[in-house]
């Protein structure tokens, strides 16, 4: 066995450098993509934390564990952390910041410097909202619903307003990013219909970002600035009415939800067609849908204010449009079923992922077209029904899919192979866990049972009891990842360029890549998921 | 020594750009997209704006008696002017005359600074005549008139808000053209490169649009009391 | 590879003026009729004068008459996804006293 007499070490984005300072100033975005991984990771279990109190809370009748004014601070920042700060951020910033060049053949983001500005202001927005959190919280809701957060909330609302508004400026310039990247990068012959769906789902997403996020800027601000400076257009006592408000937050905060799940979508497309080895179904009905959910998106905002005290007429064109926007999610989850008919199905733990994400992101959604119902949401607003909707397409949905994106781009950022045992293992946890926790709280709502509330009636205590123990069972598959994948860093097996033998720019690097990604511009020839002519191989990673 | 086109853009060229057009092209349509955002930002209090002085619109009418229509309309000319300026600016970037560029920016920052000084006299007389939302308020006009005086502080909380916001946006704009004036002093731009030139132009049209809507909306709202 | 490939339509000095002699025309206009009572009628002129002038400012001093489809295309998204704001909420707001509870 010949030993070699020296070993270059190969230059990738990793070793390209050493020391604080060649990340903290970095321009590239497969390293910027690293330090959002790390800065949202810490957000999660910030929310996740917050998420353990709450449902210790619940597993009593009585408000025993914390008082009233501190659980409304518990399920706020709950909401915050995990919305804005993890979801919101999550498969774009991370997945999106690292791939998207890859995958249109470029060797950078078009903008890296504010690719790398926009990752300081997301940490200097969550300075501002943790060291609110740890100063005594906020309580409104992570809502901020008027007169209550301009005139009568006691707590620092307004430095977790900033901390929200600051954060949003990320968003916006990762949104703005993307755009003119995909728009003005692409490799020679990479045309709009053989970029990889996962780009056109972060381009609908991105969308999203440029165009609401200022909306919830500028409202945020107004509620920052009736409280500081009495500023007041929300002010019911000057004639201010509050609905403006929930007008202004939710015409952002609905299309929101589709940031989050969008590039979630993204994520399951690249997946169902690697691990069932067959193109997409309807390759541009799913790049068309992604559109359709980003513009439908921005009609709808209205179905969360149907008790709030807008008009009948108003509440009827909103719940039409809602229904509507229902119909290219539907469509994808139509495609991506197409997509395994007859495909050579292979169950690695990011098909696992994908598989949960199909059956949890339609039963999500399915719930989100029963509130969509005038008659239903009057019955079911403001209870577990909807938390649990929402928890279905976030958690169940999305967060699915952020994992089984990290599972199955881990190789090519890291260079190394995760365990696979235990990752499904985890992946088991995590379903098994996440259905325990939630779907009790279908029937809860059903019943009657109010959210934000720390006490309930004793004949729900069963289902809570249940949803605390599925929560239980839920955090083990968040932690388990987090142990196995540093564990991977030192000791996983190397993973080599393509270990899933997939199609795409990006599994035509090295892992992990140099930090010019190519050697030379990529000249893209075929067409998207040619997985026909990809030839099949031994996957050379044992398992 | 003088530095050619060519070598000036050639510097200029970022590694992950393949050629300068791409850049170029990149740059101005990244402006344009944060010019949407901005788009959205004022969008949001102009819908406040539309919604309550469709609800209260005598008090916003008796709001707006307050505003001295002739700053306004000397803001809105010093602002046209501004935007000549600044145009006739970019147009001698492209064209090379680096010099009239220098002085064409120079006089659109002082049009800039001439607008801000304006509104600071206007701000000051709102201030001394307690016509700033909060406790402070006073309206004493308003019984006369037939108005509730806190509808009409949501008119003053607008006005502050709206012209206060594009205020700071025109300071911004100040200083981003100071510091291509800067950098066009040191032979940075050429015919082959101006792209923060335009860019800079592009923003600072966008400050006068935001101005040509909130002057008729604020200050010309009704003369029926004569003026 | 010359320099004159890569140049940008330059626009001449004298359209610059014409635009700008318009829109001091349209201001001067905007505040003359401001003293006229024409009652609902103001607001719709005084919004139809400003438009024209916007899209002067956004035609010509920013070039977007000269600009790709694309970039007209982002402007026109952005002036659409701001009247969806506009006219959505509106119709809240418009609607709230159709409704009579009947048993009021």
């Amino acid at each position: 066995m010949a030993t070699a007499v020296q070993t270059v070490e190969r230059e990738t984005y990793l070793n390209n450098g050493y020391g604080l300072k060649s990340w903290l100033l970095t321009k590239d975005h497969k390293r910027i993509a690293i330090l959002y991984l790390i800065s949202i990771t810490g957000m999660f279990f910030v929310g996740g934390f917050f998420a353990m109190l709450i449902r210790l809370e619940l597993l009593t009748p009585a408000g025993d564990l914390v008082s009233s004014d501190t659980y409304n601070k518990l399920f706020t920042m709950h909401g915050i952390s995990m919305i804005f700060f993890f979801l919101i951020p999550s498969v774009p910033a991370v997945l999106g910041n690292f791939c998207i060049p890859l995958m249109v053949g470029a060797k950078d983001l078009a903008f890296p410097r504010l690719n790398l500005a926009t990752w300081y202001i997301f940490n200097i927005g969550a300075a501002f909202a943790l060291v609110s959190m740890i100063w005594g919280g906020v309580d409104t809701g992570w809502t901020f619903y008027t007169p209550f957060s301009t005139t009568y909330s006691n707590t620092h609302v307004v430095g977790t307003a900033l901390g929200v508004f600051i954060a949003g400026f990320a968003s916006i310039f990762t949104g703005l990013n993307f755009i003119v990247t995909i728009h003005r990068m692409r490799a020679p012959g990479m045309t709009w219909t053989r970029l990889p769906l996962f780009c056109w789902s972060n381009y609908a997403a991105s969308i999203i970002m440029v165009l609401g996020t200022p909306v919830i800027a500028i409202t945020i601000l107004l509620v920052a600035l009736e409280r500081l400076l009495h500023i007041g257009v929300f002010n019911p006592a000057l004639g201010g009415d509050p609905l403006l408000f929930q007008h202004l937050f939710w015409f952002y905060s609905h299309p929101a939800v589709y940031i989050m799940i969008l590039p979630g979508m993204g994520v399951i497309s690249e997946i169902v067609t690697c691990f069932a080895r067959k193109r997409v179904f309807g390759y541009e009905f799913v790049a068309l849908a992604s559109i359709a959910i980003a513009v439908l998106g921005f009609l709808v905002w209205a179905h969360h204010m149907f008790v709030a005290g807008i008009s009948v007429y108003a509440a009827l064109v909103f719940s039409l449009l809602s229904y509507l926007v229902a119909i290219p999610s539907a469509v994808k989850i139509f495609n991506w079923t197409a997509t395994l008919y007859k495909g050579s199905i292979r169950y690695d733990t990011p098909m696992l992922y994908a598989f949960g994400f199909i059956g949890l992101f339609t039963i999500g959604g399915l719930t989100g077209v029963f509130l969509a119902s005038l008659g239903v949401d009057v019955h079911v607003t403001d209870t577990y029904f909807v938390v649990a909707h929402f928890h279905y397409v976030m958690v169940g949905g999305m967060v699915l899919a952020y994992m089984a994106g990290l599972h199955f781009w881990w190789p090519k950022i890291t260079g190394k192979m995760y365990p696979e045992g235990w990752a499904k293992l985890s992946a088991l946890f995590v379903f098994v866990g996440f259905n325990l926790t939630f779907f009790p709280q279908f029937i809860l709502g059903y019943m009657g049972m109010p959210r934000r509330y720390h006490a309930y009636p004793p004949e729900f205590q069963v289902l809570n009891v249940l949803s605390t123990a599925g929560a239980s069972v839920l955090a083990v598959g968040y932690v388990l990842p987090m142990i196995y994948f540093m564990w991977s860093l030192r000791y996983g097996e190397d993973a080599g360029p393509n270990p899933w033998n997939a199609v795409g720019l990006e599994w035509m690097t090295p892992s992990p890549p140099p930090t010019h990604n190519f050697d030379e511009t990529p000249v893209v020839t075929w067409e998207a998921y040619d997985y026909e002519h990809q030839p099949e191989q031994e996957v050379p990673v044992g398992h | 020594m003088a530095t050619s086109d060519i070598e000036i853009a050639e510097h200029a060229l970022q590694h992950h750009f393949a050629s300068m057009d791409q850049q170029r092209e990149t740059a101005t349509f990244g402006m344009w997209l944060f010019l949407v955002t901005e788009i959205m930002f004022f969008g949001g209090l102009f819908c406040a704006y539309l919604v309550y002085r469709a609800t209260y619109y005598e008090a916003f009418v008796e709001g707006s008696q307050t505003m001295n229509i002739w700053l306004g309309a000397t803001n809105t000319a010093v602002l046209i002017c501004s935007s000549l300026t600044m145009a006739l600016g970019v147009r001698c970037a492209q064209t090379d005359k680096r010099k009239m560029m220098i002085v064409l920016l120079i006089i659109t920052m002082l049009f800039g600074l001439a607008f801000l000084g304006i509104k600071a006299v206007e701000y000051h007389e709102h201030w001394t005549n307690h016509q700033f939302p909060g406790s402070n308020f006073q309206f004493p006009e308003a019984e006369a008139a037939g108005v509730n005086p806190q509808n009409v502080q949501i008119y003053f909380s607008l006005y502050w808000a709206m012209t206060g916001l594009h205020a700071l946006h025109m300071v911004i704009g100040v200083a981003l053209v100071a510091w291509i004036v800067i950098a066009g002093a040191r032979g940075l731009y050429s015919a082959d490169y101006y792209a923060p030139v335009e860019n800079v132009g592009l923003y600072w049209h966008f400050v006068d649009l935001v101005w040509i809507y909130l002057f008729p909306l604020l200050y010309l709202i009704s003369k029926k009391h004569g003026g | 590879m010359s320099s004159e490939e890569h140049r940008q339509h330059v626009i001449p000095a004298s359209i610059y003026v014409g635009i700008w002699a318009t829109l001091m025309f349209f201001t001067g206009l905007t505040v003359f009729v401001s003293f006229i009572e024409l009652h609902n009628w103001n607001i719709v002129l005084a919004l139809v004068i400003a438009t024209i002038k916007a899209t002067l400012v956004v035609l010509f001093f920013m070039h977007l008459y000269y600009s790709s489809k694309l970039t007209k295309v982002t402007v026109i998204a952005a002036v659409f996804f701001l009247f969806l704001l506009l006219a959505l909420s509106m119709t809240d707001y418009l609607t709230r006293g159709w409704l009579t509870n009947p048993m009021h």
